[in-house]
C-alpha cells in the first residue's frame, strides 16, 4: 500500500515531519498529535469531496481557536472554510440547512458548552429530520469541538456532554482518545450520512501518539460503533472513552506494577451506537467491571452501561457489582486543587478497582 | 426573454426612484456641523456631528405598503398589473377556494375527534398563492405551518394532505408527524418542523449551498410569522443571509397575532420590515391580502436574489382571521367585531374574485360550481382517508438512521416474532402489512 502510492505518502510524511515532535526518520509509528490527526482528517476529506466544508467561530483566518483547522483556510479559501458571526444557534441552523440541501458541513463549536445555545438545532433539526421526513431528507452533518474539563476554566467551560447527546436517537456520538481514534473516527463521521457529534478533548489535542502507516493513509477510516481493547487483562474490565481512557490506562499501569492486577481497558470510541458486545466479551473474561467517565454520575454513560449489563446475560458473568467512576456531582470549581478533586484521576480508578476486586464497594463510596 | 428582463429592469428603476424619493423624506434631520467629515471606523463609515440626537422607532416614517388592487379588486396603477394569463389566474383563484374549503372541513373534523389537530389559513390565502405563483417549482421552500396554499399550488393534492392529517398508510410522511406538518421532497418543500423560527437559518444555509453551484438558477424561500421573527434564529438568519450573500427570500407573514400575543406586544419597532435594511437586506413591505401585489413582490425578489446572490426580506401584512389552531379560542383575546371587520373588508379571496370578475374570467355560476366541487373533493377524500389503514408498524423503527442499527434490527425481529405468536392481542388488521 505504501509502496504503490509512495509519492503521496512521502508528500504526506514531509508535511507530518514538519509538525510532529519526533526527529526520527523511521517510516513506521510517526508520533502525531491529536490536533494534527484531526487536521489531517478534515484536510483529506475536504480534498476528497467538494461538498465538505467547515464553519464555525475563528476557524478560518485564525486557524481555529484550538488550531485544529490550521492551514485549511489558506488551502481551500472562503468558500470551504467559513468564519461565522457569534451565534451558535445561527450557524448550527445554517449548517443543518446546508446539509438538507446536499452539502456536508463540519460545524465547529468552540467548546461543546456553547453547543447548548444551538442544541435545538442539533436535536430537533439534525437528529430528528431524517425520521420526520419519512427518510427523504438525510442530514450528513458533523458537529465537533472540545468537550469536558480543560484546565482552570470553571463551571461553564468544563461540562461533559457525552450523556446528553448519546441520549438521543438519530445522532451518532463519538469520543476519540488517541490520534488514530481522532483521525479514523472523524473521517468516518464526515463520510457518514447521519448527523454525528464528535466530542474531542482540549487537553488531548497536544498529546502525540504513534501513528501506524495504515493510519497515515488517506483512506484510513475507523468503524463507527466498534470499541477497541487498548490493553488486555484478566482481572477486571475498565470501560472508558476520551480522556477517561487516558486515566484508565494510567491506573492500569499502576495496578499492574504495584499490585499485579491486570486490567482490561476497553476504549469505547463510540458512545452511540455503543459496542456492548466488546464489553460483554470482556466481562465474560474478567467477571468484574468499572466504568470511567468525566461526566456527572446521574444518568451518565456509566449508568447506561450498568443498565445494559443488568439487561443482558453479562449480569450472570459478574462476580461483583459494577462501579462507576465519574466526575464529582458539582459544577466544575475553578481553583486548581478543587478541580483536580472534581475530575476522576488514576488514583480514583485504582481505589475503585481494589475495592471492587476486594468486594469492598462501601470503602470507595466513603470517599 | 431579453424584452421581459428589459421591462422588469425599467420597473425596478422606477421603483428605485420612488423608493429614493420616499427615503429622502424619511431620513432623519441632523445638523451636519461636525464639519461633515466621514469617520473611518471599521465598524461604521458615517459622518461626525456635534449635535447629539437619539434615534428611535419614531425617527423614521413607517415603511410603506405596496399594493396593486384596491378593496374592490380594481387595479390602481395599470403599470403594476402582472401579465398573467387567464388559465394561471383561474388556477390561482381555484386553489385559494380549495384551500378555504379544506380548512373549514378539516377544522370541523378535529372538533369531531377525527384528527388530532389542525391549523387554518384564513386571511392569508393571498400570501400563499401570490408567492407560490411567482416561484419556480425548483425553488426550495421552507415553511412554518400556515402556508398550506403553497403546498396546494405546487401540486400536492388534497388527498396527500388529508392523508397526512390522518396519518394513514398513504401519508407521504409515513405517520411520523402531527397534522399540518407537511413535507414533499418531490415538490421541493422541506418537512415542517415545530420549533419556531428554526427554518430561518436553515433556509439561509440551503441558499448558501445553492449559490455554490455554477450557473445556479434556484432560490430558497422561507416563510415565517411575526411571532417567529422574535426568535434568536431570525436575527441570525437575517445577519447570515446578508454577510454570506445568499439567494434567499425571507417572507414574513405578519398577521397581527402570535397565538394570543398581538404585534403591539411582540415588538416596538416598525414591524419586521424595518429590521431588513438595518441588517443589510433588500426589503419590501406588501399588502398580503392583495394576491397580485404579493405575486409581483416575490417575482421581483426572486429575479433579484438569483441574479445577485443577495437576500430579500418581504413583509406581507395580513390578518389572521381564524384561531391560531384547534387548541386555541381567539375570542378570549380579541373581539368578534375585529375579526368580522377584517374578514369583510380585506378578504384576499373577495378581492381576487372581484378582479377576475372585472376581467370577465369568473362569475357567480362558476363560483357556485367550483365551490361545490372543492367542498366535495375534501369530503370525499376524508371519507376515503378514514377507511385507509394505518402505516405498517415497522415504520416506527425505520429512518432513525440512514442504515438501521443492529439494536433496532434486533428489536424489530423480536417484535415480529412476538406478533407471530400473539397476533390476536394486537390490532394488526388496522395497520398495513408487509
Amino acid at each position: 500500500m505504501a509502496l504503490k502510492s509512495s509519492p503521496a505518502v512521502l508528500g504526506m510524511l514531509t508535511r507530518l515531519s514538519r509538525r510532529s515532535f519526533a526527529t526520527s526518520k523511521a517510516l513506521a509509528s510517526k508520533p502525531v498529535t491529536v490536533r494534527d490527526a484531526l487536521n489531517q482528517a478534515i484536510d483529506e476529506e475536504m480534498e476528497r469531496d467538494e461538498k465538505v466544508f467547515v464553519l464555525g467561530e475563528e476557524v478560518a483566518q485564525y486557524d481555529g481557536a484550538y488550531k485544529v483547522t490550521r492551514g485549511l483556510w489558506k488551502k481551500y479559501g472562503d468558500k470551504r472554510v467559513i468564519d461565522t458571526p457569534i451565534t451558535e444557534a445561527g450557524f448550527a441552523g445554517i449548517a443543518v440547512g446546508a446539509a438538507f440541501a446536499g452539502l456536508k458541513p463540519i460545524c465547529e463549536f468552540m467548546t461543546f458548552n456553547f453547543s447548548m445555545q444551538a442544541i435545538d438545532h442539533i436535536i430537533n433539526s439534525a437528529a430528528k429530520t431524517f425520521y420526520m421526513s419519512a427518510g427523504t431528507v438525510p442530514v450528513p452533518i458533523v458537529f465537533r469541538g472540545p468537550n469536558g474539563a480543560a484546565s482552570g476554566v470553571a463551571a461553564q467551560h468544563s461540562q461533559c456532554f457525552g450523556a446528553w447527546y448519546s441520549h438521543c436517537p438519530g445522532l451518532k456520538v463519538l469520543m476519540p482518545y488517541s490520534a488514530e481514534d481522532a483521525k479514523g473516527l472523524l473521517k468516518a463521521a464526515i463520510r457518514d450520512p447521519d448527523p454525528v457529534v464528535m466530542l474531542e478533548d482540549e487537553i488531548m489535542y497536544g498529546i502525540p501518539f504513534p501513528m501506524s502507516d495504515e493510519a497515515q493513509s488517506k483512506d484510513f477510516v475507523l468503524p463507527i460503533g466498534k470499541a477497541k481493547v487498548e490493553r488486555e487483562g484478566r482481572h477486571i474490565t475498565l470501560v472508558c472513552a476520551g480522556r477517561g481512557t487516558d486515566t484508565a490506562l494510567k491506573a492500569a499501569e499502576q495496578l499492574a506494577g504495584s499490585k499485579g492486577i491486570e486490567c482490561e481497558v476497553v476504549n469505547l470510541r463510540t458512545i452511540r451506537p455503543m459496542d456492548f458486545d466488546t464489553i460483554a466479551r470482556s466481562i465474560a473474561k474478567t467477571h468484574h467491571l468499572i466504568t470511567v467517565e468525566q461526566g456527572w454520575p446521574q444518568s451518565g454513560i456509566g449508568a447506561e452501561i450498568c443498565a445494559r449489563v443488568m439487561e443482558s446475560p453479562s449480569f450472570f458473568e459478574l462476580d461483583a457489582p459494577v462501579w462507576r467512576v465519574c466526575g464529582a456531582d458539582v459544577p466544575m470549581p475553578y481553583a486548581r486543587t478543587l478541580e483536580a478533586h472534581a475530575v476522576p484521576g488514576p488514583a480514583d480508578v485504582v481505589d475503585a478497582v481494589t475495592s471492587v476486586l476486594g468486594n469492598k464497594i462501601s470503602a470507595v463510596q466513603a470517599q | 426573454m431579453a424584452l421581459k428582463t428589459g421591462a422588469s429592469f425599467v420597473k425596478l428603476n422606477a421603483f428605485r426612484r420612488a423608493a429614493r424619493l420616499l427615503s429622502t423624506r424619511t431620513r432623519p434631520e441632523t445638523a451636519q456641523n461636525g464639519g461633515g467629515k466621514i469617520a473611518k471606523f471599521p465598524g461604521a463609515r458615517a459622518p461626525y456631528v456635534s449635535e447629539m440626537k437619539f434615534f428611535n422607532e419614531t425617527s423614521y416614517e413607517p415603511i410603506p405598503i405596496y399594493r396593486v388592487m384596491d378593496n374592490n379588486g380594481q387595479i390602481i396603477d395599470k403599470n403594476e398589473e402582472p401579465n398573467l394569463d387567464k388559465a394561471t389566474l383561474i388556477n390561482m383563484y381555484k386553489t385559494m377556494v380549495q384551500l378555504s374549503h379544506m380548512d373549514k372541513i378539516l377544522y370541523e373534523s378535529q372538533r369531531q375527534g377525527r384528527i388530532s389537530f389542525y391549523m387554518t389559513n384564513y386571511g392569508e390565502e393571498g400570501i400563499h398563492i401570490g408567492s407560490a405563483s411567482a416561484l419556480s417549482p425548483k425553488d426550495l421552500v421552507f415553511s412554518q405551518y400556515r402556508e398550506v396554499g403553497v403546498f396546494l399550488y405546487r401540486g400536492m393534492t388534497v388527498t396527500e394532505l388529508v392523508n397526512q392529517c390522518y396519518g394513514n398508510c398513504e401519508d407521504p410522511g409515513k405517520g411520523r408527524q402531527m397534522p399540518v406538518h407537511y413535507g414533499s421532497k418531490h415538490h421541493n418543500m422541506v418537512t415542517i418542523s415545530s420549533p419556531l423560527g428554526t427554518q430561518m437559518p436553515q433556509a439561509v444555509g440551503a441558499a448558501y449551498a445553492y449559490k455554490r453551484v455554477p450557473n445556479n438558477d434556484r432560490c430558497v424561500i422561507c416563510y415565517f410569522g411575526d411571532g417567529a421573527a422574535s426568535e434568536g434564529d431570525a436575527h441570525a438568519a437575517f445577519n447570515f443571509a446578508a454577510t454570506l450573500d445568499c439567494p434567499v427570500i425571507m417572507l414574513c407573514r405578519n398577521n397581527g397575532y402570535a397565538i394570543s400575543t398581538p404585534t403591539s406586544e411582540q415588538y416596538r419597532g416598525d414591524g419586521i420590515a424595518s429590521r431588513g435594511p438595518a441588517l443589510g437586506l433588500h426589503t419590501l413591505r406588501v399588502d398580503g391580502t392583495d394576491t397580485l401585489a404579493v405575486h409581483n413582490a416575490v417575482k421581483r425578489a426572486r429575479d433579484f436574489t438569483v441574479a445577485n446572490n443577495k437576500p430579500v426580506l418581504i413583509e406581507a401584512m395580513a390578518y389572521r382571521v381564524g384561531h391560531h389552531s384547534t387548541s386555541d379560542d381567539s375570542s378570549a383575546y380579541r373581539s368578534v367585531e375585529e375579526i368580522q371587520k377584517w374578514t369583510k373588508d380585506e378578504s384576499p379571496l373577495q378581492k381576487f374574485k372581484l378582479y377576475l370578475e372585472h376581467k370577465g374570467y369568473w362569475d357567480a355560476e362558476t363560483e357556485k360550481a367550483w365551490s361545490k366541487e372543492a367542498r366535495d373533493t375534501v369530503v370525499r377524500t376524508m371519507q376515503e382517508a378514514e377507511k385507509k389503514k394505518k402505516p405498517n408498524w415497522k415504520e416506527m423503527l425505520e429512518d432513525v438512521y440512514y442504515e438501521m442499527p443492529p439494536r433496532l434490527q434486533k428489536q424489530m425481529k423480536q417484535m415480529e416474532e412476538h406478533l407471530k405468536k400473539y397476533p390476536e392481542h394486537y390490532p394488526l388488521n388496522q395497520h398495513e402489512s408487509d
